[in-house]
């Protein structure tokens, strides 16, 4: 494929260069990058944060930062230099040739300008104005899948759902048929369901446009579900490059191997062995690199590769950059995959949720985001909460921690007692009793004090600890989560994203907490970070015989570390059992459905289960079972009418549906999955 | 509520200031018969809650009590004096709020370029002077070295617009000088943060031309701070101009209220103050209907 499209290619970047000023120094972040993108190619550019992808991105339609200078090669685009392009011939390459969808749809449309406004803009550019635009417009929005485009075109980009705005933004980017489309991270930040479409939405266009794509993600398998070629950029490097499922499936560069090592894949579990991890840290943007790049964290890395830069072999078709490539795959793991045999729950539970309910006010209407949720939970076991956002997952979390009061009749019992409703009437043993970890340890953090204070601060109030005795749980805790004595002096923001979150997770387990509450821990962070992360969890967890409730959207995450799954939709429990039966099936349809939509690593195309349009408004959810308005699996009026009881299929197993247990089996036998 | 606290404060404020009425009144040398006989004419021997109950009353109804000192009825005073401060700080708020916006779009399109360096800083060490230092060297340079405006904004009786527009251009720089920086950095601000959004990245990768983005894209979302700023300082450029009143001899509503304190004319120096309290509270309200206008997400906020 690379050298079909001999003609003209769409985008080549020849040794280009790029460099942020920072404290008065140039700092490179791209260093000679060289890479070609053919026509009507999709290329998959992936990598850590911090590896210059979205500079790459930026540097292609000249739109870098004040600070940022191109200082070096050269940028080709459909056999335009870009570099030489004057403020207008780059304005109309932007308006004809190339354009870009990002990630956070929300703030990428101008809030206050509706958003049929926004596109009809695009068409005046090229001289259709009045009805024509509008025309034309509608049409884009028709082409994007929008079901009503007329009354699209009069809302303001915050009246629509993140996926719809995506829509929008990827019919703007469309809409002078460009040649080359970069998408930067477009689905991140999307719930699994919606991601899906906007992924199929994708791959359907480019059946129908000629555009060539640049898509950039920190997203493996979605790069490798979309992309033709993949090139696996480190510290502003091209490390690997080929075709995408070579890559994936034989990479030939250390980096390669570790990140795909990095994630849980085909089912794995805790038990089964630690996750490899990549030791230390990408090297700083301007850090001057002798040889290989990836040397300093890199087992296999020798004298040589410390001193000399590896140049790209060629292994026909396919690039690398490792001296040794050849035994790349025999990269000896950076941990160990051996674990502890997890305690096996046998004792009384430590959680126990009968009837619980909350319903808010909205507007006058009752917005009922937790409805009648009962489930138990033993100790050193994990409970995942699964569900689309806006399924009452951080409700239910924040009802058991007493951040809000749940509706009266509904119990939460702590080792047999019964917990008060608020937080304040809760004794201080039960409130270090539960804690929780937050997605943004940044903002969980006070910035203005020191690791050894912001950890030894929960020790006195969690552990009513001081003096000698603070000080030496203070070291075992630090060293528990692997931290050292050297991060303890210094504030927050001089800890990496990942070092951060080791913090957060010291401090909820400064009171020897019975239950923790993690609220997508890892959705911040790099996977090599993520890997880390879940490993240490899973470490504490059996030293420690402490239960998690564990919400994710990424379900290879929440399979890795749940012993048990709950399944929630619009603040019902649609499924409750052990981990494995939850994801191997039968399962709820809706279930089905969200595994269904995961991309996946391993490229196993079965027929997809595709969710339409949105969750519906808990405020007025739908009569009998409340799924049935989006269901696949729908069997007739009984479920529009009758809401389906939670009824045990099997010992342990709870499906919420009126589709017998049997013929579920049988029905999802014909498509069974084999999810993340 | 605000207001109803605020007169609270207010008459509170005006019962604990020392000295008595009458004896303030009638002067130092007169008879104490005569100091008690007046205060009683005037009510001020009564119980606190039933003088504040008298006067809250009536105000609410449109009378605002008899002056102690004219012995006349206050509202015909209040509303003049509100009616001169209210040219003065159009004057200076037609002067200011182009001239700062402009400043402040300018320098952030300009970010750290010396034009920007130099609104900037300039706007920030005009606003750090008090308006009585600006004001007493506006005067010396323009009144009386140059002698090209009038020095005192008291202009001749029955003087047309035109006239009273040259009275008040004097009095009105100091003002335009302490507002200036203000709005000109938020406007800054809010430019510089529009500059840098995805939107508007969205909008330059679109293809369209520089001044389409700034007009259309960046200006609309980067001034909606900046309205919320300007209508709390209208609030200011009414009420707060005792020393600029003062300075230039002008009858506005601060210097009656300055007068009425002096004097201990309570009706006069609360309604005075309750009178600027609606205004300011009337400013707000403006302002944040104009943004709610202007905000599309705060206006159908509530349809979501």
């Amino acid at each position: 494929m690379t050298k079909s499209a001999k003609a003209k290619n769409a985008l080549e970047l020849t040794d280009l260069s790029v460099a942020y000023r920072v404290a008065g120094r140039n700092r490179a972040v791209l260093r000679n990058l060289s890479l070609t993108i053919g026509q009507g190619e999709a290329y998959g550019l992936v990598g850590e944060s911090g590896c210059g992808k979205s500079t790459v991105a930026l540097t292609v339609v000249r739109y870098l930062p004040r600070n940022g200078s191109i200082t070096g090669g050269a940028i080709s685009l459909d056999g335009q230099d870009v570099m030489k392009l004057d403020a207008e011939a780059l304005r109309r390459a932007r308006a004809e040739s190339v354009s870009m969808v990002y990630q956070d749809p929300g703030k990428a449309l101008n809030p206050s300008i509706r958003v049929g406004r926004q596109l009809t803009e695009i068409f005046e550019l090229g001289g259709i104005s009045g009805q024509a635009a509008t025309d034309r417009a509608i049409a884009m929005l028709n082409r994007v899948r929008i079901s009503d485009p007329t009354s699209v075109m009069q809302r303001y980009p915050h009246q629509l759902s993140g996926g719809m705005q995506q829509r929008v933004a990827i019919a703007m980017a469309l809409a002078n048929d460009p040649s080359m489309l970069i998408l930067d991270e477009p689905t991140t930040g999307l719930d699994a369901t919606v991601e899906a479409e906007v992924l199929d939405l994708i791959a359907q266009l480019r059946q129908e446009l000629s555009a060539s794509i640049l898509f950039i993600s920190h997203n493996l398998a979605v790069v490798s579900n979309m992309c033709d070629r993949v090139g696996v950029l480190y510290a502003g490097m091209l490390v690997e490059e080929g075709p995408t499922d070579v890559i994936f499936n034989d990479p030939r560069h250390p980096y390669t191997v570790a990140l795909l090592r990095c994630l849980p894949r085909g089912g794995q579990r805790k038990d089964q062995g630690r996750l490899d991890t990549i030791p230390g840290f990408l090297p700083g943007i301007g850090a001057d690199i002798k040889g290989c790049a990836f040397a300093d964290r890199c087992a296999l890395a020798d004298d040589r590769c410390r001193s000399e830069l590896p140049p790209l072999y060629d292994l026909g078709g396919r690039l690398s950059r490792c001296f040794h490539h050849d035994k790349a795959q025999a990269l000896p793991r950076a941990t160990p995959s051996d674990v502890a045999p997890a305690p096996k729950a046998a004792a009384a539970p430590v959680l126990r949720v009968a009837g619980l309910n909350k319903t808010y006010a909205s507007h006058g209407h009752a917005l009922r985001a937790v409805k009648d949720v009962s489930l138990d939970l033993r100790p050193g076991e994990t409970l995942g909460l699964v569900g689309e956002s806006g399924s009452g997952k951080t409700t239910f979390a924040r009802l058991l921690l007493g951040l809000v009061p749940p509706d009266e009749g509904g119990t939460i019992e702590l080792e047999g007692k019964a917990l008060a409703p608020r937080l304040e009437n809760r004794s201080d043993d039960q409130i270090k009793a539960m804690q929780i970890v937050f997605q943004n340890p940044d903002s969980a953090l006070n910035r203005s004090h020191s690791i050894r204070h912001l950890i030894g601060r929960a020790l006195k109030r969690l552990a009513g600890l001081s003096g000698k005795a603070l000080d030496a749980r203070l070291n075992d805790l630090v060293r528990s989560v692997r931290l050292t004595d050297r991060h303890l002096a210094v504030k927050p923001r001089q800890l990496s994203g990942g070092l951060k979150q080791r913090v957060a997770i010291a401090r909820a387990f400064a009171g020897d907490p019975r239950i923790v509450v993690c609220d997508e821990p890892t959705s911040a962070l790099d996977v090599s970070v993520q890997a880390a992360i879940l490993n240490l969890l899973a470490d504490l967890q059996s030293k420690e015989d402490v239960s998690y409730i564990f919400i994710s959207h990424d379900l290879a995450v929440v399979r890795y570390l749940s012993d048990k799954i709950a399944v929630l939709y619009l603040g019902r429990i649609m499924e409750l059992g052990p981990s494995e039966d939850v994801f191997s099936g039968p399962h709820h349809p809706y279930t089905e459905a969200l595994l269904s939509a995961v991309p996946k690593l391993d490229q196993t195309e079965t027929a997809r289960i595709r969710l339409d349009g949105e969750i519906p408004s808990a405020t007025n959810p739908p009569s009998g079972c409340v799924f049935h308005t989006r269901c696949p699996r729908k069997i007739g009026p009984i479920c529009e009418q009758q809401e389906p009881p939670l009824s045990e299929a099997q010992p342990g197993h709870s499906i919420r549906c009126h589709i017998p247990y049997a013929e579920l089996a049988r029905l999802q036998k014909a498509a069974v999955t084999e999810p993340a | 509520m605000t207001l109803f606290l605020l007169s609270i404060m207010v008459f509170l404020g005006g019962q604990v200031l020392p000295g008595n009425v009458g004896r303030a009144i009638l002067g130092p040398f007169a008879d104490q018969r005569a100091v008690d006989a007046l205060n009683h004419t005037l009510g001020v021997d009564r119980p606190l809650l039933t003088q504040y109950w008298g006067w809250i009353s009536n105000f609410v109804q449109g009378d605002m009590g008899t002056s102690y000192i004219f012995r006349s009825p206050v509202a015909p005073f209040v509303i003049d004096a509100l009616g001169n401060s209210m040219k003065l700080a159009a004057v200076a708020f037609v002067l200011v709020v182009p001239i700062g916006i402009l400043g402040g779009v300018v320098a952030a399109l300009n970010l750290n370029r010396p034009l920007d360096r130099i609104i900037s800083l300039g706007g920030l060490s005009v606003t750090v002077l008090p308006e009585f230092v600006t004001g007493i060297i506006l005067i010396l340079i323009f009144g009386v070295w140059l002698r090209w405006l009038p020095i005192s904004a008291a202009w001749p009786r029955n003087a047309g617009f035109f006239t009273q527009l040259y009275y008040l251009i004097l009095p009105s720089l100091p003002l335009f000088l302490v507002l200036f920086g203000y709005i000109a950095r938020m406007a800054r601000s809010g430019m510089i943060e529009a500059l840098d959004s995805d939107y508007t990245r969205t909008a330059v990768l679109k293809g369209l031309p520089w001044r389409t983005v700034i007009w259309r894209h960046v200006l609309r979302n980067a001034l909606l701070p900046t309205i919320t700023v300007i209508a709390t300082q209208t609030g200011y450029l009414i009420g707060g101009l005792v020393v600029i009143e003062t300075l230039f001899r002008y009858q506005g509503i601060g210097s009656l209220i300055f007068t009425a304190a002096r004097g201990k004319d309570f009706p006069m120096l609360e309604s005075g103050i309750l009178t600027i309290g609606i205004v300011y509270a009337v400013a707000t309200l403006v302002a944040d209907f104009l943004y709610s206008v202007l905000n599309p997400r705060i206006r159908l906020g509530s349809d979501q």
